[in-house]
């Protein structure tokens, strides 16, 4: 009887979740989105309390109050330009949950002699899942953060010897499926999917960053789909699912905007041979950077009437979103009209650069995506490049032999004039010459974007 | 293959194929958020390790059941507070358009 209950209870939660999805596909409603998955979390925890198999609540209530612990200031006080290292690190967590909830109930299993194929194909399904994010996401939060060295770190037969730990998991998979109970085969599946986690991101860095959450987002759902089959949960089913279903989205949605295969970005390795062939066709471009004071930065700014501002990483670098809001605001109180053009990969996970904006206080609704604000290029007086290299490079629509060929981009020189804010003469991320810089539109404005924006601002103001 | 793995086929099947059309219509706009709000909901893991923590297996289930909870309520905690947090801060500009036409 109570298991009917908790199966309906299961159901609510169900509809609270997918509905929670589709309210957060508008900002003016995603709040209440989220209130309503809580409240689905909450209908689904609470019934689970009452499963059968419940006898004893203390260590419960411990998990619950350590968790909630480390969780608050996981939830409060991590700074928005952490977010996707903050995210990745969620990603361990959930996964460890699935991993160690794969080894307990297996354990349990082996103990009262409770093993068949599919139960046990299910958990080991889990267990590699599982073990693999865990250590792929500690190891991309460690590229992110800085711990670990952010350039692709390659050696020789690298794919070959992943292609053989891949082969061994399988293999293991298959025989846990013929003979159930084989715990050393569990075991070494367990540490074979770890070391796969260590090894798949080893060799990726750190522009391809948002790749890698994407996709270790799925598997991360995906293991949790696999304890629902394990454990006949349709809850866990259907939010692995819909979790899974975001990953696969978010990686296609990242891989499409850096023009890569999925494929590439896992077993590329793209700084080592790209950034050779990119030395090449760079001289041709030939020509001259003109550099620009801020004073005449300032006054072509202050009386352009369409301003758009592309933001790049480089921005969030410097932490100089406040700056940039402020100088919008003072164009726009001379009368400019000001729009952000944000990239997809603009910041180091999907969507990152228009949070990083939003909590400095820009409006959502002059936060462009990119196929909107190319319609509105041609129009525009002046654009503001700010730390962005590659996603604003021509080449990649007109230069086959460009690296970066074929690479969705902001269409920046179809604007009246640009004015390009970068450190130094120096190359992009990918190290790929930026043929915009040497246009004849373009004014060049060296400097830390920090210290410049403070700097236009105040000319702005004066002007 | 019992019959109850086929159903829960079937559900993964719907489920992915929600999961697909509605993510789809989020915007790039709301992809961290999205990603966030994903997370917090991955916590329902939770359900899996409660039954874990409380189902008293043995010592080796019990620990692994604890520091399952311990980490999924981490994420359901630390999720939907970090998510709310994020939206909390996408304003529209709505407002001030009003009061300057005024």
């Amino acid at each position: 009887m109570t298991d009917i209950f908790i199966q309906l209870a299961y159901l609510v939660a169900a509809f609270f979740f997918i509905n929670a999805l589709r309210v957060l596909g508008r900002p003016e409603t995603a709040r209440r989105g989220m209130q309503m998955a809580a409240l689905g979390m909450l209908i689904a925890v609470v019934a689970t309390l009452f499963h059968a198999r419940i006898i004893e609540y203390q260590w419960i209530v411990v998990g619950i109050v350590a968790g909630a612990a480390i969780g608050y200031p996981l939830g409060m006080f991590v700074p928005m330009t952490a977010m996707p290292q903050r995210i990745a690190i969620s990603h361990a967590f959930g996964a460890l949950a699935a991993t160690l909830v794969g080894l307990g109930e297996y354990h349990h299993g082996f103990t009262t002699n409770h093993l068949d194929s599919g139960h046990v194909a299910a958990l080991a399904l889990e267990v590699l899942l599982g073990g693999l994010t865990v250590t792929g996401s500690i190891m991309a939060a460690g590229k992110l953060q800085g711990w670990l060295p952010q350039k692709p770190i390659t050696f020789p037969f690298q794919n070959i010897s992943n292609f053989i730990l891949l082969g061994i998991a399988v293999a293991g998979l298959v025989w846990m499926i013929i003979v159930p109970d084989a715990w050393p085969i569990f075991i070494v599946m367990l540490i074979v999917s770890l070391a796969i986690g260590v090894l798949i991101v080893l060799p990726i860095g750190g522009a391809d960053m948002p790749v890698v959450v994407s996709l270790l987002n799925a598997y991360a759902g995906l293991a949790a789909v696999a304890t629902g089959f394990a454990l006949n949960n349709n809850i866990l089913i259907i939010v692995g699912a819909l979790d899974g279903a975001s990953g696969i989205i978010l990686s296609i949605a990242m891989s499409k905007a850096m023009n890569r295969s999925f494929a590439n970005v896992l077993f590329g390795a793209f700084g080592s041979d790209a950034t050779a062939a990119a030395a090449g066709p760079a001289g041709a471009t030939g020509g001259e950077m003109s550099a620009v004071s801020s004073e005449d930065a300032a006054l072509r700014l202050a009386y352009a009437k369409r301003v758009v501002i592309v933001p790049g990483y480089g921005l969030a670098v410097s932490q100089a979103q406040h700056q940039v809001r402020e100088l919008a605001d003072l164009i726009e109180k001379r009368g400019g009209d000001v729009k952000f053009a944000i990239h997809p990969v603009a910041g180091r996970m999907p969507g990152h650069m228009n949070v990083l904006l939003a909590e400095a206080g820009v409006a959502y609704d002059k936060l462009i995506d990119m196929d909107e604000i190319n319609e509105k290029f041609a129009e525009t007086d002046v654009v503001l490049v700010i730390g962005a290299n590659d996603v604003v490079n021509p080449a990649a629509n007109s230069n086959p032999s460009s690296p970066i060929y074929g690479m969705p981009i902001l269409k920046v020189s179809e604007a009246q004039s640009v004015i390009a804010m970068k450190r130094g003469p120096g190359k992009g991320f990918s190290g790929v010459e930026n043929d915009l810089f040497f246009d004849s539109k373009t004014s060049m404005l060296f400097g830390d974007a920090k210290q410049s924006l403070i700097q236009l601002a105040a000319e702005v103001k004066e002007a | 293959m019992p019959e109850t793995t086929i159903i829960q086929l079937f559900v993964f099947l719907l489920a992915s194929f929600v999961g697909l059309m509605t993510i789809h219509r989020v915007p790039p706009l709301l992809h961290t958020p999205l990603m966030a709000a994903t997370n917090a909901m991955s916590g329902i893991s939770l359900v899996a390790s409660l039954v874990l923590a409380g189902a008293n297996h043995g010592w080796l289930g019990t620990i692994f059941g604890t520091i399952a909870v311990a980490m999924a309520m981490a994420n359901v905690v630390g999720g939907f507070l970090i998510t709310d947090r994020m939206l909390a801060m996408f304003k529209s500009d709505n407002k001030k358009a009003d009061k300057a036409a005024k």
